[in-house]
């Protein structure tokens, strides 16, 4: 389809902005700030927040990246800016 | 076969192998030497990155570490995790694009100055060096507690197998190492953790069985809370409130720091194209979060067998494991009230019993009475843990010498091979260096390894991410950050570092920021500075910008 170079950043600065918050949300808000909070909500033997800090975080952090892999590669696609 | 036999097999083995790879993956010129030809699998890379990455510390200490905060290790947890998520979204895919081969190499050409540069070169080289100290001693520690082998041979040995493979195969043989070098460590950590999470709650998972319960039918975590509440000690799930701002800083400085250390971003210049770059950062991660996701398990599996074993135990009915390590200075006992029985509690005037923390990995197999074979293997692990991090780091200090500093200011118009010949004689030099260092450390290397992580925080992160996201970012407003980053950063952790001189006590840590956490206002300073001095000044040159805009699109 191809588009303008400024779009393509504009599309790749919006994809960083929603997966960034979403990397914020599950270190820093749910096992930092909230985890006192979320730590009265149980998952099996977990207290949530504990679980958030120990776990959670991280298999989200390997979700966020492989994301961030296939919105980029296929953003790359529709722009023509992919590699050849 | 004996305990020494099979570590002696075990670890004689692995070096093999590594020598092995090394005769076969010699450099034969600066691109293989500096990043591997540049042509590395994206899912090699990620392994080798996985071993770069997971140091004697992570293999070692961690679970350790974790065991005696409970929850509060999660600023490890999170902070050497989390810095992989900016390294892929923010970093990786455009130092790729920018293509060459140092990360002094991106800050002189993105800030079109030879002074930036040069600050860069000596935060890389600082930085790299404190690194791999703390790894030669790893290796002589355990090299002298498993082989009866004194501190001192043990770092020798040490300096020989990587001087070997460093030498000969730069970036190309370390590469290839580090990746038996993940499969020996990986494998080393999780066999024992998954023998221990059958034993004690079925589950032959960790990350599960760390979630499940135990023979009673309660929950572990459950249990271990008790048991920590009736010794005195806090909740090991429960929040800290006090600690919230300072756990938010440390795991911030540890997540910018990762994005910034050089060792980690130049793997990123070995894989073929941007795209791999991408992949490659997630396939690190996944790999480093096999050991990071069960290093809480075993760290919680570990204190409650602790806390089970000890609890009001009579000290002659101790098992075989405790007198073992008590031989080694370890673990202490010391019979306060003379009652035949240990008190472990968290009262230090009332308290029997210290416990020095790198125990919980090394003793955790024989705690749980595994064969020989397990712990000969927990040892070859560490080594391998221990060696690829120092080789990563090496290969920093010598292209940091030989390319950025010799041929960019000494010598421009040195050919190919000179370049080469130097490199392989910086390594030699960093190698022994670094060995001499880790037989005599100043006793200050365990405090200056929070410096590394501050000072890659406030310098190259900020640096990196602003030449790559604001095109107006120029030369003033980038050094101007740097520098005071960094000199903000260094003071503030000697003056609250006793062990560094410093005179300050955390009454006056700066909004309670403990100096492990500091790197992140450095950061934040970093950035500010940078932002407001650049508007002031005039922008970058035309083709600066130009460079600043092909570095955003993969296709060149």
């Amino acid at each position: 389809m191809g588009g303008t170079k400024a779009n393509y950043w504009r599309k790749n600065i919006r994809i960083l902005l929603v997966l960034l918050s979403i990397w914020f949300l599950s270190s820093f808000g749910a096992a930092i700030l909230f985890a006192e909070e979320l730590n009265s909500i149980r998952l099996g033997g977990f207290k949530l927040g504990f679980w958030f800090a120990q776990q959670g975080a991280i298999y989200i952090f390997i979700i966020l990246i492989f994301v961030y892999v296939r919105l980029m590669n296929q953003l790359d696609k529709d722009f023509e800016v992919d590699e050849k | 076969m004996n305990l020494e036999i099979w570590t002696y097999s075990i670890v004689g083995f692995t070096f093999l192998i590594y020598i092995g790879i090394a005769v076969w993956s010699r450099a034969g010129s600066t691109k293989e030497f500096y990043v591997a030809g540049g042509g590395i699998n994206p899912v090699v890379n990620g392994m080798a990155t996985a071993a770069d990455w997971m140091s004697a510390a992570s293999f070692l200490s961690m679970a350790g570490l974790i065991s005696f905060m409970g929850y509060g290790g999660a600023q490890y947890l999170l902070g050497w995790t989390g810095g992989y998520v900016l390294l892929a979204l923010l970093l990786a895919p455009y130092l790729r694009k920018f293509g060459k081969f140092t990360v002094p190499d991106f800050i002189g050409e993105r800030y079109y100055s030879k002074n930036a540069r040069l600050i860069a070169l000596i935060c890389a080289i600082f930085v790299s060096f404190t690194y791999v100290v703390g790894q030669m001693k790893g290796v002589g520690v355990a090299f002298a507690r498993f082989l009866n082998v004194p501190f001192d041979t043990g770092v020798l040995i040490g300096i020989g197998i990587v001087f070997f493979y460093a030498v000969l195969g730069g970036m190309k043989g370390i590469t290839y190492t580090q990746v038996a070098q993940f499969c020996v460590l990986i494998f080393a950590f999780t066999v024992p953790a998954i023998f221990i999470s059958i034993q004690m709650t079925g589950n032959p998972v960790p990350q599960l069985g760390f979630g499940g319960t135990v023979d009673g039918g309660a929950y572990l975590l459950d249990k271990l809370d008790q048991l920590s509440v009736d010794l005195g000690f806090a909740q090991y799930t429960a929040t800290n409130s006090e600690n919230t701002t300072n756990l938010f800083f440390i795991t911030a400085a540890l997540m910018l720091g990762t994005a910034g250390l050089p060792h980690v971003i130049v793997r990123f210049f070995t894989v073929p194209k941007v795209k791999d770059a991408r992949i490659s950062a997630g396939y690190a991660l996944l790999f480093i979060a096999i050991l990071y996701t069960t290093a809480p398990a075993v760290a919680a599996f570990a204190r409650t067998n602790l806390l089970t074993t000890v609890k009001d135990a009579e000290y002659s009915e101790m098992p075989g494991w405790f007198k073992n390590w008590e031989n080694t200075g370890l673990i202490s006992f010391e019979d306060k009230n003379a009652d035949g029985k240990m008190q472990y509690v968290a009262d230090a005037q009332a308290n029997e019993l210290t416990i020095d923390r790198d125990i919980i990995v090394l003793a955790n197999p024989e705690i749980a009475n595994l064969p020989a074979w397990v712990i000969a293997l927990v040892v070859a692990g560490g080594l391998a843990a221990a060696l690829s991090t120092a080789a990563g780091l090496l290969l920093v200090i010598s292209t940091s010498i030989s390319h950025d500093l010799l041929k960019k200011y000494i010598a421009p118009d040195i050919n190919e091979k000179g370049e080469l010949r130097a490199a392989r004689i910086a390594i030699a030099v960093a190698v022994v260096a670094a060995g001499l260092a880790g037989l005599n450390p100043p006793g200050f290397v365990a405090q200056v390894v929070a410096l590394a992580f501050g000072l890659a925080a406030s310098s190259f992160f900020p640096a990196i991410i602003l030449g790559i996201f604001d095109k107006r970012m120029n030369r003033q407003g980038a050094i101007t950050g740097m520098v005071v980053g960094i000199l903000f950063t260094t003071v503030y952790i000697i003056y609250f570092k006793p062990q560094l001189g410093g005179p300050g006590t955390p009454d006056g840590y700066w909004f309670g920021v403990s100096p492990e956490g500091i790197g992140t206002l450095g950061a934040l300073i970093n950035f500010v500075l940078a932002l407001v001095i650049s508007r002031l000044t005039p922008p970058p040159p035309k083709e600066v910008q130009e460079l600043t805009e092909s570095i955003r699109y993969p296709r060149s």
